[in-house]
């Protein structure tokens, strides 16, 4: 089994599914021969050609608006928009026709489409290339919304997107493309949607995040346990819909939360899973919930990014706060 | 200096207003067995358009859309399609849908409120009515390359008006489409209003269809109450995208005699003279002169198809008005192909909350 960073995953399942099933078709800017911006499509073109690995046009609007007319039309369609900052030309398409076809047709017509896109800062990229939307996806009714946070998720999550009959946006956290590697078997097993994975188990107190941010929270959680806490931690991983009785079980447990992500406070999913806990799990919570976000500003250029991001320190201060409060 | 590249639109029209040949007529154009069919299709339109009208302003339907003086465009574009081909409608084109074979009743049921309106019984593949302006031609440039890639010899068909001409994904599935070579039809039913925009502060083009020379497609311009020189060039075009897959632009000059729907008032931004005059080049009278010179049709056979078209209308009001309500579970039946865990607790709450008499009244409770 060969050791993969998470860019080399998500080439891995795109490899096994174009194999596996001849509808499934790649479109995007520079995913043929150049093999993508960050090569996550290397060597497809040349080895399914370029009717099944599609250099388009530079226009994201048609991007997803053509992946819509391919999936209605049977084919499984993975479309590649270059930045999540560029993603947002498309966002009529998503709303108003991927994320409804069903059920504007009571189920005549449906849209198996994946969106890939990466997402978030910390590589020091140019202006628009750090962007964080999941919240604004997860908002709308009948998308899904993945993000992994290792090379084995993002294969297995990757697979289970493609396969999957509706509309998922699988959103690719830049940060970790190449952060570490681990072993992947190319064995064609998807791993489920719509649930969370728990990382580590813990029994002080709960972190939840996803995307690159665990990098950070199990960080965060490493020092806490050189202090003695132990915190457990879970990568949400399928952001909608939300796996919250997985969240609510952890912290019946452990009592403390808190919730990490890099996208801007207000809004956010953390205020998502946070009224979760206080409408269902409020009684076993010992402190209030806490959350670590990237802060409600513009993204800053990269000199400014890192006090952008939430860092392990804002992490294990917030985990002693719900600590310090019972 | 020198000239790089030249273009010309070609106008077609083999009709002249009052319905006399200007030339040559193609085949078809000839042979009352193909012509009838086309005209009693478009006296189908209207009458349902006149009656959909008289439903929504007795509160028995939405907000509705005419298609009131633009019926040669559906018609004639729609019956040179295929059954496998595929339709990508505006909101004003059941003039195309109910030669595709959408019913009456579904299309009412869609502007009544109900979603069951677009699970079409026939047409499976054609897509609902598209709202959002302009967006579908990126859709059916989209399904276009999937018969493409599978080597299917069918073809993509979309319509949108004027003023869709100017949406960037207009322009985009234009591109997308001819770069791919894809069999697609696009076809702008200019009828001239954009709501209350002119089609003269739209575009400074001197036409719609050279929008197509700047993407590498073939563009021209028809008269779009000629029903001969729509069907004739639609023909063409899906003949070629059906051959070798490329690309057609298909400008259709008509007018909107009717307001934008039933919830505008276009008498607030033009002039009613202006729209009296334009009854004149309606395609239904061009095409009955037509074929009354055939020796084809008669003050009888007009009669009949009359009758028989309210009696088809009311028939399909009949059947719309009698649907059993939507069911509050249906919001959450179609979402996805499984409803998520997470939402069941929000499709029980719904389902308790619901009111004994729900699902609302045809047409909505708006009145």
């Amino acid at each position: 089994m060969a050791e993969i960073n998470l860019v080399e995953a998500v080439n891995l399942a795109l490899a096994h599914e174009l194999a596996r099933d001849e509808a499934v078709v790649l479109l995007g800017e520079d995913i043929g021969a150049n093999g993508g911006v960050f090569r996550a499509t290397v060597g497809l073109q040349q080895r399914f050609g370029a009717g099944r690995v599609v250099d388009t046009p530079l226009a994201e609007t048609a991007i997803v608006g053509t992946a819509i007319g391919m999936a209605a039309m049977g084919l499984r369609p993975v479309a590649e928009i270059q930045f999540s900052g560029f993603l947002y030309p498309a966002i009529d398409h998503l709303i108003n026709h991927a994320a409804r076809l069903r059920n504007r047709t009571r189920g005549r017509l449906t849209c198996p489409l994946v969106v890939r896109t990466p997402c978030g800062g910390g590589i020091h990229a140019p202006e628009h290339h750090s962007e964080s939307p999941e919240a604004m996806l997860a908002h709308t009714p009948g998308l899904r919304v993945v993000m992994p946070s290792s090379p084995a998720r993002a294969y297995g999550l990757l697979l289970a997107a493609i396969r999957d009959p509706d509309p998922v946006m699988f959103l690719e956290p830049t940060r970790m493309y190449r952060l570490f590697r681990q072993e992947v078997a190319d064995d064609g097993e998807a791993l489920p949607l719509d649930v969370c994975f728990t990382l580590r188990g813990g029994t002080d107190l709960t972190l939840v995040s996803w995307g690159a941010m665990l990098h950070e929270t199990q960080a965060a959680a490493d020092a806490l346990a050189t202090e003695g806490i132990s915190a457990e931690v879970i990568d949400v991983a399928t952001l909608k819909p939300l796996d919250l009785p997985t969240i609510l079980e952890s912290v019946a447990r452990t009592g403390r939360c808190v919730i990490v992500h890099e996208a801007a406070r207000t809004a956010g999913l953390g205020a998502e899973i946070a009224a979760g806990l206080a409408e269902e799990g409020l009684y076993s919570l010992l402190a209030p919930v806490q959350r670590v976000t990237g802060y409600d500003t513009v993204m800053p250029l990269s000199r400014l990014e890192t006090q952008y991001l939430p860092s392990v320190e804002r992490i294990v201060a917030a985990a002693r706060k719900t600590l310090e409060a019972s | 200096m020198s000239t790089v590249a030249r273009f010309h639109i070609d106008h077609v029209r083999f009709l002249d207003p009052q319905g006399e040949a200007l030339g040559p007529l193609p085949d078809f154009a000839r042979d009352p067995a193909q012509l009838v069919p086309m005209y009693r299709a478009m006296y189908l339109t209207r009458t349902f358009d006149a009656k959909a009208i008289a439903l929504q302003r007795t509160g028995k339907l939405g907000t509705f859309a005419s298609a009131l003086g633009q019926e040669a465009i559906g018609v004639g574009v729609a019956s040179a399609m295929r059954a496998e081909d595929a339709l990508f409608p505006s909101y004003r084109e059941h003039a195309a849908q109910l030669v595709r074979g959408v019913r009456i009743e579904e299309s009412l049921r869609y502007w009544g409120g109900d979603e069951r309106g677009s699970d079409f019984a026939q047409a499976r593949h054609d897509f609902p009515n598209c709202v959002p302006i302009g967006t579908q031609v990126c859709h059916a440039a989209g399904a276009a390359y999937a018969f493409k890639l599978r080597g299917e010899a069918r073809a993509a068909v979309c319509f949108l008006g004027d003023g869709g001409s100017s949406k960037g994904d207009f322009y985009e599935g234009l591109n997308f489409a001819a770069v791919w070579k894809a069999p697609l039809l696009i076809v702008v039913s200019n009828n001239q209003w954009a709501i209350s925009v002119p089609r003269s502060a739209q575009s400074a083009t001197a036409t719609l269809a050279q929008k197509a020379i700047a993407a590498g497609v073939e563009g021209v311009q028809v008269d779009g109450n000629d029903l001969v020189a729509v069907h004739h060039v639609a023909r063409e075009a899906l003949a070629k995208a059906r051959a070798g897959g490329r690309p057609t632009l298909i400008e259709a000059v008509t007018y909107r005699l009717g307001d934008h729907t039933t919830a505008d008032d276009a008498s607030r931004y033009r002039d009613p003279a202006v729209v009296q005059e334009q009854w004149s080049f309606e395609p239904l009278t061009r095409l009955r002169n037509h074929l009354v010179g055939l020796g084809a049709w008669g003050p009888d056979k007009e009669e009949a198809l009359a009758r028989e078209c309210t009696e088809t209308v009311n028939a399909a009001v009949e059947a719309y008005l009698n649907t059993p309500p939507p069911t509050t579970a249906a919001m959450f039946e179609h979402l996805f192909a499984t409803l998520p865990a997470a939402l069941v607790a929000q499709r029980d709450e719904a389902l308790r909350f619901t009111p004994r008499k729900a699902g609302g009244q045809p047409g909505g409770d708006h009145g």
